[in-house]
């Protein structure tokens, strides 16, 4: 019986001919919505954004390829060393980091500058990924296999957590116990762990949470469920946010024609506010084409995963996805007053180099995933293994 | 191990599906949020997107001018100059402060109000530095603007009175709104009368024609970003607006002005009135006051010093100051005593001073007494005697309607507030305020306008009138193209001749009580008139006894009211004049400046004087 053996492309242009261009392109539209929407609240200019995204862009989009061709053999060996560096740089933030907007969260390395948190975010996915394609199955279940995976998760989760930075902390956490849960946790014990968290939360209502978080924190929680509250200080933004939104109707205002986002009722309408500008001049069509674009991404995404062979790359690809379905769920989520206020970009759409190339590198991992898709790297394989 | 691979391939895929699950509650959950946001609730959020997008500049209308009944104004707007600072435009405020100080004064005062200002508010709004500067000031401002960055020079509109004090009691004054003003006007109005140099009507005209004077507001619609700057404006989306209406007065500037500059610093008011329509061309009250002064806010000390004036100048005497008609009054007991047939023309009454009524002993002014008079010499002398006979046949009852259908003690709607009804006295109003009864003596001091009669310089006039036309005039300010001449007023024209008889007496006749008058003082053209003397305070025999002899060896506020009212021509009256002297010493302080303003009256009119034409056409035949 003649077995048909799938095979991973070795050579270079095999593996271009392996490229997921469904994916690719998907990315690409995100990219031009994002140029477009940045020459409109730019005031219909190329500067000062949206030139400076294109340009990123095709940096991003380069790259991403470029880690498309890496065999899963690299990352996994690049995993641990990746998320030690990682977590140094955190550990950096908290003794010579730059303060913005009252919380410690970059470091400056002389020309550029860094924001650890997000590359902890890619970190944990990698740390986590290559602990499960070491982790015999059937340990995969038990408690002693688990403790790992929570210290990865915990240590930097605590020093973000100390930024301040609680909006990331979540972030990082979710990211980790779903590339957990992806990994095969017991159901027994999601269970138990959930009937802790119900009972905690049960607790934490009794307690009050005006005792557990801070002043501030509790402000935007006020804020968050009761639109009047400080409606010229803390909730004016969000309260503009919807203004904006809810103006643009079924279609919109047209192209360049938006008035909130040209006359400056949002602050850095280019960057977390950008999905309000979209929606005030393309309606509600607009924004559900950006939703729907994003969810046959990450569909696409999925399908990767679940074609991937290892076990490391599946956890990866599935991490990255939940990484990047955050994201765009908290965006607009928070601009549209669904969730309380967190900085959080959209992805390709927002303005910022970091965000753009650290999302292009994720897909680049998941585009090498699906080309890669057949590779069997075994247990404790690495860089020189 | 091959079972358990594909084992584990099925749960990885389960799993994802799980997660997929998820993210798809998730993203719908996205997509329903933006369904109720952007199509459900976007009309609310379309309105509040215009709200932040637009503001609406207040225009504040032109307020409408009040024109005497020539067209001439007496109210009206004139350009305020101003200076207005811009802070982000200025830079360092108080280095502009200093160079703008090097063209006009500025007070510690202002500048910190200034500076006050300019740390409230942000810094692209204007702040006004000083308001109504003067042509030099503002040139000079002008002319150095290069210097001055951050300063603009700017107009606007301030009411103004060309005749200053003549017309501040009837046409009154503006000021800015106070919060009961706000109150008291409808709250749409709010925003205009909140709006930085918006006046309103506080006295007079200005105030009882406020809503036709107003105007109303227009509106400047202007694009504005965030912090409230004007991006653009949009003059055609905006609402320009709608000046007040001019208010035509029956005024004449001219006799207004005139009267006022007559009576002088005396405490005193004027009346003027066409005796066949009721139109005031004059109503004078003196001393006065600047109105000017209020419409930007008078000084603590200016305001003080009106106040505390004993001339009274902020009280409108024409209509609110009431006066014991005094032998004025004579005119319509004549009248009365006719119409009833209670005295016959002819029939003499002897005047020997004074009169017996019980113990009470009733004199005459004239001491001596006036011998045998009938009613022309009494009405002519004012001899009271004859006035208490005829009081006497009359009884109150008669005596009080009579006075009634000459308008004593009614009230009269002019159109401005403040009118006093005066009071005529009889036995009911007796009771009911005193709980006296009624004696005869009551009705012999109201046979000579004693007593508890009282009347307004308007009354006063509105009787005159109805004296000289026997019609039942109304008085009234505002001109009215279709106004006819009143109904008579149901005299017989008898009576009336005979009482405008002795009224011409007065002046024309030897022995009358104004023949020193010497008439009008133009050829061809009589006068009638009557004097009258509210008496202040009786000088006690003490006094007399102590050389207090006559009215200028008392205080002044003790000294007798002084009246006279007057018509001309006698023959065709036309205008009725009424002046009242507070504390005048005696009727003789009136009757010269009532003279005066009529015969400026008469002369102004040509229908009531033909001889200017018969002149005129003489001195062309002459001339040919």
């Amino acid at each position: 019986m003649a077995v048909f053996r799938e095979t991973v492309p070795r050579d270079l242009q095999g593996k271009l001919m392996e490229l997921n261009w469904t994916l690719v392109l998907l990315l690409i539209l995100l990219g031009l919505a994002g140029i477009g929407m940045l020459y409109s609240v730019g005031g219909g200019s190329w500067s000062p954004w949206a030139l400076n995204h294109t340009i990123r862009l095709g940096v991003g989009l380069a790259a991403m390829v470029v880690i498309a061709m890496f065999p899963p053999r690299f990352w996994m060996g690049v995993s641990y060393p990746a998320y030690v560096v990682a977590l140094l740089l955190l550990v950096l933030v908290e003794v010579m980091g730059v303060s913005i907007n009252g919380a410690q969260r970059w470091v400056d390395l002389g020309p550029i500058r860094i924001q650890p948190s997000e590359i902890m975010k890619l970190a944990i996915v990698f740390a986590l990924a290559r602990y499960y394609h070491d982790l015999p199955s059937e340990k995969v279940t038990s408690i002693s296999g688990l403790l790992p995976p929570l210290m990865i998760i915990g240590a930097p989760a605590i020093l973000v957590l100390g930024q301040p930075d609680l909006g990331t902390t979540l972030l990082l956490a979710a990211t980790g116990v779903a590339v957990i849960f992806m990994a095969g946790l017991s159901w027994w014990f999601i269970l138990v762990v959930g009937a802790i968290g119900l009972i905690g939360m049960v607790g934490i209502g009794l307690y009050g949470l005006e005792n557990i978080l801070a002043d501030y924190q509790m402000d935007r929680v006020r804020a968050f469920t009761n639109p009047d509250f400080d409606p010229l200080g803390i909730n004016y933004h969000p309260n503009q946010a919807v203004i904006t939104l809810g103006s643009g109707g079924m279609t919109g205002k047209g192209f360049l024609e938006g008035t909130q986002s040209k006359l400056g009722y949002l602050p850095e309408m280019q960057t977390d506010y950008i999905f309000t500008a979209l929606g005030e001049e393309f309606g509600f069509v607009g924004g559900i084409a950006i939703l729907a674009i994003n969810a046959l991404i990450m569909a696409q995404a999925v399908a990767i995963a679940i074609s991937c062979k290892s076990p490391f790359l599946r956890l990866l690809t599935i991490g990255i996805t939940t990484t990047y379905a955050s994201y765009v769920f908290i965006n607009i989520g928070m601009v549209s007053r669904l969730l309380p206020v967190v900085g959080v970009p959209l992805p390709l759409i927002s303005y910022g180099g970091t965000v753009v190339l650290a999302v292009l590198a994720g897909f680049g991992l998941i585009l090498g995933a699906h080309i890669h898709r057949n590779a069997e790297p075994p247990r404790g394989a690495g860089l020189f293994g | 191990m091959r079972a358990d691979r594909q084992e584990q391939d099925l749960k990885f895929t389960r799993r994802a599906l799980i997660m997929s699950g998820l993210g798809g509650i998730a993203f719908t959950g996205l997509a329903g949020r933006l369904y109720a946001l952007q199509v459900l609730e976007n009309e609310r959020y379309r309105l509040l997107s215009e709200d932040n997008q637009f503001n609406y500049y207040l225009l504040p209308p032109s307020r409408g001018r009040i024109l005497d009944r020539f067209g001439v104004p007496i109210a009206e707007n004139r350009d305020s100059y101003r200076a207005l600072l811009v802070p982000e435009q200025a830079g360092d405020l108080e280095a502009a402060l200093d160079r703008l100080a090097q063209y006009m004064p500025l007070s510690d005062y202002t500048r910190t109000r200034i500076l006050r200002t300019a740390r409230q508010q942000e810094r692209f709004r204007a702040i006004t530095i000083e308001d109504d500067l003067d042509w030099q000031t503002f040139s000079a401002i002008n002319m150095n603007a290069p210097d001055l960055a951050g300063i603009t020079p700017d107009v606007g509109e301030v009411r103004a009175y060309p005749y200053g004090a003549a017309f501040a009691h009837v046409v009154g004054y503006v000021q800015a709104p106070n919060d009961e003003d706000i109150l008291n006007n409808p709250r749409e109005a709010e925003r205009l009368l909140r709006h930085p140099g918006f006046r309103i009507g506080k006295t007079g005209v200005e105030s009882a024609r406020e809503m036709d004077l107003r105007g109303s507001a227009g509106a400047l619609k202007t694009e504005v970003n965030a912090r409230g700057r004007v991006i653009r404006e949009l003059p055609d989306q905006s609402e320009p607006p709608q000046a007040g209406q001019d208010v035509v007065m029956t005024l004449d500037a001219d006799i207004q002005r005139f009267a006022h500059e007559r009576l002088g610093q005396e405490s005193a008011s004027a009346v003027v009135m066409d005796v066949n329509t009721g139109e005031l061309i004059a109503l004078v009250s003196t001393p006065s006051f600047d109105p000017n002064l209020f419409v930007g806010g008078i000084s603590v000390r200016d305001y003080a010093a009106l106040r505390e004036n004993d001339h009274n100048p902020l009280f409108h005497k024409s209509i609110q100051g009431t006066y014991p008609p005094g032998s004025t009054f004579k005119a319509v007991v004549a009248a009365a005593a006719l119409e009833h047939g209670l005295v016959d023309p002819s029939e003499t009454i002897r005047c020997t001073g004074s009169t017996r009524l019980g113990p009470r002993e009733f004199h005459c002014w004239r001491r001596q007494g006036h011998g045998p008079v009938n009613l022309h010499e009494a009405v002519k002398t004012s001899c009271d005697i004859f006035f208490y006979e005829m009081a006497d046949r009359l009884g109150i009852d008669r005596l009080y309607d009579m006075a009634v259908r000459f308008g004593v003690g009614q009230e009269f709607d002019i159109g401005i507030s403040g009118v006093r009804s005066g009071l005529m006295p009889n036995p009911a109003w007796l009771r009911g305020r005193y709980d006296e009864p009624w004696t005869t003596g009551h009705t012999y001091n109201a046979g000579i306008g004693q007593g508890a009669v009282s009347m307004s310089p308007l009354q006063l006039a509105v009787m005159t009138a109805r004296v000289a036309s026997g019609r039942a005039v109304e008085p009234t300010l505002y001109r009215n193209a279709l106004a006819r001449p009143a109904e008579h007023i149901g005299l017989s024209e008898e009576s009336l001749a005979r009482v405008r008889a002795g009224l011409r007496g007065v002046v024309h006749e030897p022995g009358g009580t104004s023949y020193s008058l010497g008439g009008l003082g133009i050829e061809g053209v009589e006068m009638a008139g009557k004097t009258g003397t509210a008496q202040v305070y009786s000088i006690t025999a003490e006094e007399r006894a102590s050389g207090v002899r006559s009215q200028e060896d008392l205080p002044w506020r003790l000294r007798d009211h002084g009246l006279f009212m007057c018509y001309a021509p006698a023959d065709r009256p036309k205008y009725a004049c009424v002046v009242v002297v507070e504390h005048g010493g005696g009727s003789s302080a009136a009757t010269r400046p009532a003279r005066d303003i009529l015969r400026r009256v008469v002369a102004r009119d040509p229908s009531s004087r033909p001889g200017v034409f018969a002149d005129l056409s003489a001195s062309q035949r002459g001339g040919a």
